[in-house]
């Protein structure tokens, strides 16, 4: 208990860090995500390509490299300078958008044909038609992948400790500063993220629950 | 995909089409020439930034860094499965002295990340007097997170069998281990191979954690050699040398995932069954240490 009394503002500036990556990137990945699958669902076929050559490749990079690649070697390209916190952010979204944009696209593949079809015959364009009549229909049938997909966002953050920015992760730096038991420092970190994680998963039960369209 | 989103265009739709295909063609090339020329502005192309590759030195550290990466790979990945098998038996036991606290340990390393997991074991036991290598940190850790992963896919799988199956094997009269053994195990694992093979996929990418912990894998080869001052300190270069590794290990991995499937879907021996719960345990976790 000392370990964690001790160091309340330390835990507690590392957690509100956690937090914030973790919203950023979320929200942002979300948009990302659903703007690549209408990419790739998209009549042009060259939108298409895009939009899956990117998926390809991002989710067979790992992380971690995603991160190495905009801490170590971006800044050398002198485009615009980021700071490790946004970094982060940048990393965790252009990461996590990949793997959104598969779940969103496995939930417009659920959306019945006929939705579709009936669009089409009332007049509505393409980006109508997705907008407003398929899309609002396959997110609410991904909720619970959707959000099993932000729990790994969340765990994720965690990689940023290795990259200079102080959120959870990196609490056990300064706690090995001070010479504080590492063992009982860590496992209340861990404890911290199964806190975190609690609740997003009753999140998902209840939009499970509310959402669940019936067929 | 499954559904047609769109009509066979007209011509109108087809005119529309083809100016919208050269505007993106024209983004595309926009931004990449664009990055090109950053990259060429700032010398990452210029001979000094690649003469590393001429050292015998930096290819046996590169080379090291790879065999590091895949070393890990393999300990981690056979040591998973095994784990994998084992909880998944032990989750699907009748008894719940066995069933339940194979539950609780599976729960626990789902949800707990795996860099703190690697922390722990790293930084965390020589509190108490257990000292270990970062290689040992970076197996263990990927041994119990993706083993829990697969414990739960293999449940899926068998889970997911028609019931007749094991009930026609206990009307033969055959006991518990060898309705599993048997019947249960080879068609399950059979229809969860091209999910097992994607699970392996994101414990090789989570190899890439190591680097956190100083295990001296290809990514810290990468920052080790791009801080040289010898050779203009070439960030740039190593990462896209460590990128294209990668990249292209995984690639090959996640395409025997997929011919797997399709072989899995031509083939009658297969049954049809629905992969849906695995789907879901996999959909969280093929991010990576998810």
């Amino acid at each position: 208990m000392g370990v964690l009394t001790n160091n309340l503002t330390l835990f507690r500036d590392g957690f509100a860090t956690t937090l914030q990556l973790f919203l950023y990137s979320a929200v942002l990945s979300l948009l990302l995500g659903t703007f690549l699958a209408m990419l790739r669902v998209s009549p042009v076929p060259v939108f298409r390509a895009i939009g899956t050559t990117y998926v390809t490749v991002v989710r067979n990079s790992p992380l971690t490299l995603v991160f190495g690649f905009f801490v170590f070697a971006y800044p050398y390209l002198e485009i615009i300078k980021f700071d490790f916190f946004t970094s982060a952010i940048v990393a965790l979204t252009l990461y996590t958008s990949a793997f959104i944009c598969e779940v969103v696209r496995s939930g417009i593949n659920t959306v019945p044909v006929g939705q579709a079809e009936a669009s089409r015959a009332l007049g509505l364009t393409f980006p109508q038609m997705l907008g407003s009549v398929v899309l609002p229909q396959a997110l609410r049938s991904v909720v619970p992948p959707l959000v099993s997909t932000l729990i790994a966002l969340l765990k994720n953050t965690t990689i940023a400790a290795g990259f200079s920015v102080s959120e959870a992760g990196a609490i056990r730096d300064s706690l090995s500063e001070q010479g504080a038991n590492m063992l009982l420092g860590l496992t209340w970190i861990a404890f911290g993220f199964v806190v975190l994680v609690i609740p997003l998963t009753l999140l998902q039960r209840v939009l499970e629950k509310r959402w669940s369209v019936a067929r | 995909m499954s559904s047609v989103l769109f009509d066979v265009p007209g011509p109108r739709a087809r005119l529309r089409y083809r100016i919208l295909t050269v505007v993106g063609i024209a983004v595309l090339l926009g931004a990449l020439a664009y990055v090109i020329y950053r990259f060429y502005d700032t010398g990452q192309f210029t001979a000094r930034k690649w003469s590393w590759a001429e050292y015998r030195v930096q290819q046996e550290a590169l080379f090291n860094g790879l065999l590091n990466t895949l070393r890990a790979f393999a300990v981690g990945a056979v040591l998973a499965m095994l784990f994998g098998a084992v909880f998944a038996a032990a989750r699907l036991s009748d008894h719940v002295f066995w069933r339940g606290p194979s539950t609780v340990v599976v729960e626990f390393f789902r949800a707990v990340p795996l860099l703190i997991m690697m922390f722990f074991f790293y930084y965390g036991l020589p509190t108490i007097g257990i000292k270990m290598s970062p290689f040992m940190a970076v197996v263990l850790g990927l041994t119990l997170y993706n083993g829990s992963v697969l414990a739960e896919v293999f449940r899926a799988g068998i889970n997911s069998l028609p019931k007749g199956q094991s009930e026609a094997a206990y009307a033969l009269g055959m006991r518990k281990t060898q309705v599993m053994v048997l019947v249960l195990l080879p068609q399950a694992l059979r229809a969860m191979l091209p999910t097992i093979i994607s699970q392996l996929v994101v414990l090789l990418k989570d190899t890439a954690l190591g680097f956190i912990i100083t295990y001296e894998e290809l990514l810290d080869w990468a920052r080790d050699l791009g801080g040289q001052l010898l050779f203009g300190r070439p960030y740039v270069p190593v990462i896209i040398v460590a990128s294209a590794i990668y990249i292209g290990l995984c690639l090959l991995l996640s395409w025997f995932a997929t011919y797997l499937e399709k072989r899995n879907r031509r083939s009658k021996k297969v049954l049809p069954i629905d992969t849906g719960d695995a789907g879901n345990v996999v959909a969280g976790s093929a991010m990576g240490q998810v």
